[in-house]
């Protein structure tokens, strides 16, 4: 456990020392004063209205803006998730400095959980920085809270493990930079399988919709957002069906624990991968 | 030799890489305490050796045992030190704190690093530069703190890849001294290297490997302590008869050097009065014969040939 923990803590170290931590700060204040800026602008306080059915309709226009901000945050923390992690095993492999690490009396898969939750801790806070932020912004201007968030922000960050997971199991044979396109690439992959399934629902086309749970079965990160998204809108919306951020086509319960044994998964192959690579 | 008191032993090495052959054939052993080193031209194989031998890959063929546990036994690093032949520290950390890293990895207490890291820096020359990032620390800097940190556990068994890659010569000898000091401490040293003086002054023991072979293991103290197998003389004499090397005298081979210099190979020093009354003898006046220490060059540049390295 020492061993882990001197790794996890080494980790963020060096995530601090590079200004990664910083740039992240700075990049997530810049997010949530341009998302407060422009719930301003567009949602105003809907308190401030009388009218009752009006003050109704602008509560809806609320929980869509919060939604629209959960969504750009998720994107966001998904890429930093990726960026951030995409280099640290092949990068310390290609500076020799895992070869002095892993000669000690550290087992390779210790490194690697060591990695994994030191990036975890480190997007948790910034998951929580951004979205409890749109959380705050929406409720200061409005009053309004999302339904079932525990539920919802549960499936977010799960979504970022998903991907930080999937980054380090890449790393572990690819350079950084093949990494990065392998790891980005497949993240682009659900986020296009998952418009397509969305649209196919709405238009009525079943092969369309095949064609996105298929892409959701290769990279399930895409499932996790919608699902996430389905939980914190309000009953209207989801009558509705509208909006981009959710509602056509809702991933089930069982895509999201396929979602859960993925993440399993691919830490348990990356510690097969890492385990037999010749260093 | 009893198998306790060795610190390695492989039998039938093998490494492929691919479809390339790095490493055919490695039976070889380490015994405690003593220095042993590796040598042969670059891409003989010594680096994928190590690696096989620390476990950061893994044998194609072939087995071996590390201070009596088998290969890849992570408990066994613990009493091991590695300096690897590249690498590069992170550079956001400091000198010190890559020297606690590693101790803590090793399971140190931090009351023992408190006392260690300060006097490992010392040695290796660093002692005023420990608090500064490894960004602003030259090549040989890196070297050197990359020794501290392959002594940091107190090793029962150091392996040295190209140690003194990168160095000046203060830190050169630096080397020779720390392995020295390792040594009187009771640890074996394993170096690799491909450069002959420092494997010469250094070393008890030494293996010649090329193209993933290993050619001729030899032991350099008993060589000079018996006078060598075969022995290299240098005399200066006039007055030679024209048929002297022709007669019964104890010479193997005599060359003819510049002026009135030979260079002879006797069996042993005991040739060495035998020849000197055959001189004597044959009205030869004799200026000098001294035995001449046999340079590992030589011996390298015999056991590997001279088309042996691309170095």
């Amino acid at each position: 456990m020492g061993a882990i923990l001197t790794i996890a803590l080494t980790t963020a170290r060096e995530a601090v020392r590079r200004k990664l931590v910083l740039l992240a700060a700075l990049v997530g204040a810049a997010f949530l004063l341009l998302y407060g800026l422009a719930f301003h602008l567009a949602v105003g306080n809907p308190r401030s209205i009388v009218n009752a059915a009006s003050r109704a309709l602008a509560r809806q226009g609320a929980a869509l803006f919060l939604l629209l901000g959960f969504y750009a945050a998720s994107l966001l923390v998904a890429t930093i998730a990726i960026l951030a992690s995409t280099d640290t095993l092949s990068g310390d492999i290609a500076s020799g400095a895992m070869q002095t690490l892993l000669s000690k009396p550290l087992a390779r898969w210790q490194l690697l959980l060591g990695k994994w939750l030191g990036f975890a801790a480190l997007l948790t806070l910034l998951q929580a920085f951004l979205l409890g932020g749109a959380m705050a912004i929406a409720y200061a201007f409005t009053g309004y809270l999302a339904p079932h968030r525990a539920a919802g922000l549960a499936l977010l960050w799960l979504e970022m493990l998903l991907l930080l997971t999937v980054t380090l199991l890449w790393g572990t044979r690819l350079s950084t930079l093949a990494n990065g396109v392998l790891s980005l690439g497949l993240f682009g992959l659900a986020f296009l399988g998952g418009w397509i399934e969305q649209i196919g629902a709405l238009t009525h086309h079943p092969g369309a919709v095949r064609v996105g749970i298929v892409a959701s079965l290769i990279m399930p990160s895409d499932v996790l957002w919608r699902r996430a998204a389905f939980e914190m809108q309000p009953a209207l919306l989801s009558v509705l069906a509208l909006g981009p951020f959710a509602g056509a086509s809702v991933p089930s319960p069982l895509m999201v624990a396929y979602a859960v044994a993925y993440t399993a998964l691919a830490f348990a192959l990356a510690v097969r991968l890492f385990h037999t690579r010749d260093l | 030799m009893s198998s306790a008191a060795l610190v390695i032993e492989t039998s039938g090495l093998r490494k492929v890489y691919g479809r390339k052959l790095a490493l055919a054939d490695l039976s070889l052993e380490v015994r405690a305490g003593e220095a042993f080193g590796l040598l042969g031209p670059n891409g003989a194989g010594k680096s994928t050796c190590l690696k096989l031998l620390l476990g950061l890959a893994r044998p194609t063929a072939g087995h071996g045992r590390l201070l009596g546990r088998p290969l890849g036994d992570i408990p066994t690093r613990r009493r091991v030190g590695f300096l690897p032949e590249h690498f590069h520290f992170q550079e956001w950390l400091s000198g010190a704190e890559v020297l606690q890293l590693h101790g803590r990895l090793f399971g140190l207490a931090p009351e023992i690093l408190r006392r260690r890291v300060p006097e490992l820096l010392e040695r290796v020359g660093l002692g005023a530069q420990g608090a500064k990032p490894l960004r602003e620390y030259s090549k040989g800097m890196q070297q050197r703190l990359g020794l501290a940190q392959a002594l940091v556990n107190e090793p029962e068994l150091i392996f040295l890849d190209e140690p003194t890659s990168g160095l000046d010569p203060l830190g050169r000898l630096l080397v020779r001294e720390v392995i020295r000091e390792q040594r009187q401490r009771g640890a074996a040293v394993f170096l690799n290297s491909h450069l002959l003086g420092e494997v010469e002054v250094s070393c008890d023991r030494v293996a010649f490997v090329k193209d993933g072979c290993l050619l001729e293991t030899r032991d350099l103290r008993a060589a000079s302590a018996a006078g060598g197998p075969s022995l290299r003389l240098r005399l200066r004499a006039r007055d030679l008869p024209a048929d002297f090397w022709r007669r019964a005298v104890p010479v193997a081979r005599a060359e003819k050097l510049a002026g009135d210099a030979w260079a002879l190979d006797v069996a042993a020093e005991a040739a060495i009065p035998e020849l000197l009354r055959a001189l004597l003898a044959a009205g030869a006046q004799v200026f000098e014969l001294t035995p001449l220490p046999q340079s590992l060059e030589e011996i390298f540049l015999r056991v590997i040939g001279r088309d042996g390295g691309d170095a």
